[in-house]
């Protein structure tokens, strides 16, 4: 996938931040989607928008905190398609999986800024920044984890798998 | 090489009897637990998974669900979620419903009610779920499409996580709890400190501890990140649920010789009452220190998954009795279950609370998450014995929140500002 960039350069963005309580009276993915990141940038559904940034890149142990599963649906319905960070936390991580929603572990993000477009193959574990020009290899998912993902999320992969 | 007590249980329960640390698992689970706020996506996704297929709940007594984050219903759109589940109980005709007025907060009810047993494996879609690892289980939260899935077929994905073991020594101090002794540890390994591993918790300390006490330490296993807090069955267990009528289940042990990626000691002899400074729960410092800074309070609140048992009310009423909330000051308190606002009643705990000044709430997450019942407004400062102190958790974003344990923050209550009875 290509895609361009919204960095945050801030550790442990966690899910209070990524979606607050307060809209978790809710299930519904645009609702959610509008109020997406409200508590750490106010205007980030406005800049995802206008300019059609689909790549998040942030610092490590990114979803720490609950198990809200909104927090992920939040992103990929405000038009996220990848979110990249050193780490991330276990539930956000393993939520961000069963979704369907590409999270990459990348342990120097650096050289990364807003608006860079980042071309994505994570087949062959490359990424490739056109706009600086710098190329990163990233750690491939193991065997179980890469079904998942090419089956589209665990729905998909339980039905065809487990039933 | 020997085995974790948390291989040991996730190798019994999926079909690699050779699996250890780093394998990737299909467990079978004991018990799967959803709330008003993840059940809702679970069950559409439980619907999903059905769909075109033959396959139905999959067992109608192993699901647990309780509305007790947004309970009682604050708004008509909570009130919504709440009925999804609702109707779900009663189609499916689970047995593990527990309507407002029957239940509490979930973490607090189900060791309660007897619905978790040593050597299990429990997921939950909720993040504290870890707290039975106080039991033995190997306990972890998950999110709303893996419950879905497990609501169907009974199976859920895991990685078998490598296990810290940390050993508390020497002597408790006085008024030094559970919740100072995982403060204390947070505060040393940091909100990421243990991510995606096992938190064993061993060591004479924790043997003397309380079952309150250890549900306390385990739950918060996850405000550094890892996948589980757990502590093998022992004496204190076994009288535990002997005393409550439970069964004893599995008693599985770690080996002497089971790998650990770190052995972390702990000596308590000088470990002070702690507290957790915005917006992190690693923020941590000890009450002198915190207690030098008289930081003045507008909100104390004393209940949750983390401290909401009758133990942690006990101590609440020993501290208030007879003594004034100060009065610019809300202490709100909230027991964490209908069974538990029973005994304080019974014990004469409620009265004492009340004749502080305190306000007692029926039992909900409510104000923990910011979702009612105390929600802080802008500038506004509580101390809390919840679990998590992020930016804008309890209300306004310029809001702080420190986190204690119920004897820190009830001495607090009186005094008007963050301090601990060991200093007056």
């Amino acid at each position: 996938m290509n895609g361009k960039v919204i960095k945050y350069h801030q550790k442990d963005i966690n899910t209070d931040l990524i979606i607050p309580a307060r809209y978790l009276v809710s299930k519904k993915l645009d609702f959610l989607a509008n109020h997406c990141m409200e508590d750490l940038d106010p205007d980030f559904v406005k800049k995802v928008n206008d300019n059609k940034y689909s790549i998040l890149v942030a610092d490590s142990n990114f979803g720490c905190g609950s198990s809200r599963e909104q927090a992920p649906l939040a992103l990929k319905a405000s038009g996220i398609k990848c979110i990249i960070a050193p780490s991330f936390a276990r539930i956000f991580f393993r939520n961000s999986i069963n979704i369907g929603l590409q999270i990459v572990e990348l342990s120097n993000i650096d050289d990364i800024k807003t608006g860079d477009v980042l071309e994505i193959d994570l087949k062959s574990g490359e990424i490739n920044n056109i706009t600086s020009k710098h190329h990163y290899i990233v750690k491939k998912q193991p065997g179980f984890l890469q079904e998942v993902i090419s089956d589209g999320g665990l729905v998909n992969y339980a039905k065809k798998r487990l039933i | 090489m020997g085995l974790t007590i948390t291989e040991k249980i996730l190798r019994e329960h999926c079909q690699n009897k050779s699996a250890t640390a780093g394998d990737f698992i299909m467990a079978e689970v004991d018990r799967c637990l959803a709330n008003d706020i993840t059940a809702p996506i679970a069950i559409e996704v439980f619907e999903e998974v059905i769909s075109g297929t033959n396959v139905d709940i999959f067992d109608r007594h192993k699901i647990i669900l309780i509305p007790d984050h947004f309970t009682p219903n604050k708004d008509i759109a909570s009130a919504a979620q709440c009925k999804v589940l609702r109707d779900f109980a009663i189609k499916h005709k689970i047995v593990n419903y527990f309507e407002v007025g029957r239940g509490g907060i979930e973490h607090c009810l189900i060791p309660e009610q007897g619905l978790v047993t040593p050597g299990e494996v429990f997921i939950g879609a909720d993040s504290h779920t870890c707290t039975y690892g106080a039991l033995g289980v190997f306990s972890t939260g998950v999110g709303s499409t893996d419950l879905g899935v497990a609501m169907a077929l009974g199976k859920c994905w895991l990685k078998i996580p490598e296990s810290i073991k940390f050993i508390f020594s020497g002597k408790l101090g006085e008024w030094v709890s559970g919740k100072d002794l995982i403060l204390y540890t947070i505060g040393k390994i940091g909100v990421d400190g243990a991510s995606y591993k096992a938190m064993e918790f061993a060591g004479e300390v924790l043997s003397g501890l309380s079952m309150a006490n250890r549900f306390t330490i385990c739950n918060m296993a996850i405000e550094a990140g890892a996948k589980n807090g757990i502590i093998a069955p022992d004496k204190v267990t076994t009288s535990y649920l002997e005393s409550s009528g439970f069964t004893h289940g599995i008693s599985y042990q770690s080996d002497h010789d089971a790998e650990y990626v770190d052995v972390v000691e702990i000596n308590c002899d000088m470990i002070e009452p702690q507290v957790a400074l915005p917006h992190s729960p690693a923020n941590v410092k000890p009450i002198s220190e915190v207690s030098d800074m008289q930081l003045e309070l507008d909100q104390v609140v004393i209940g949750s998954c983390t401290n909401g048992r009758i133990e942690d009310l006990r101590i609440t009423a020993k501290i208030l009795k007879n003594k004034s909330i100060e009065p610019n000051l809300r202490c709100i308190i909230i027991p964490g279950t209908q069974e538990t606002y029973l005994k304080a009643i019974k014990e004469g705990l409620i009265e004492i609370l009340v004749k502080a000044g305190a306000i007692i709430s029926t039992p909900t997450c409510g104000p923990c998450l910011g979702g009612h019942m105390g929600i802080l407004g802008e500038g506004e400062r509580a101390l809390s014995t919840t679990n998590r102190n992020f930016k804008g958790r309890m209300g306004h974003l310029s809001s702080e929140i420190y986190l204690s344990s119920p004897a820190v923050a009830a001495f607090s209550a009186i005094k008007g500002y963050i301090t601990s009875p060991q200093l007056k």
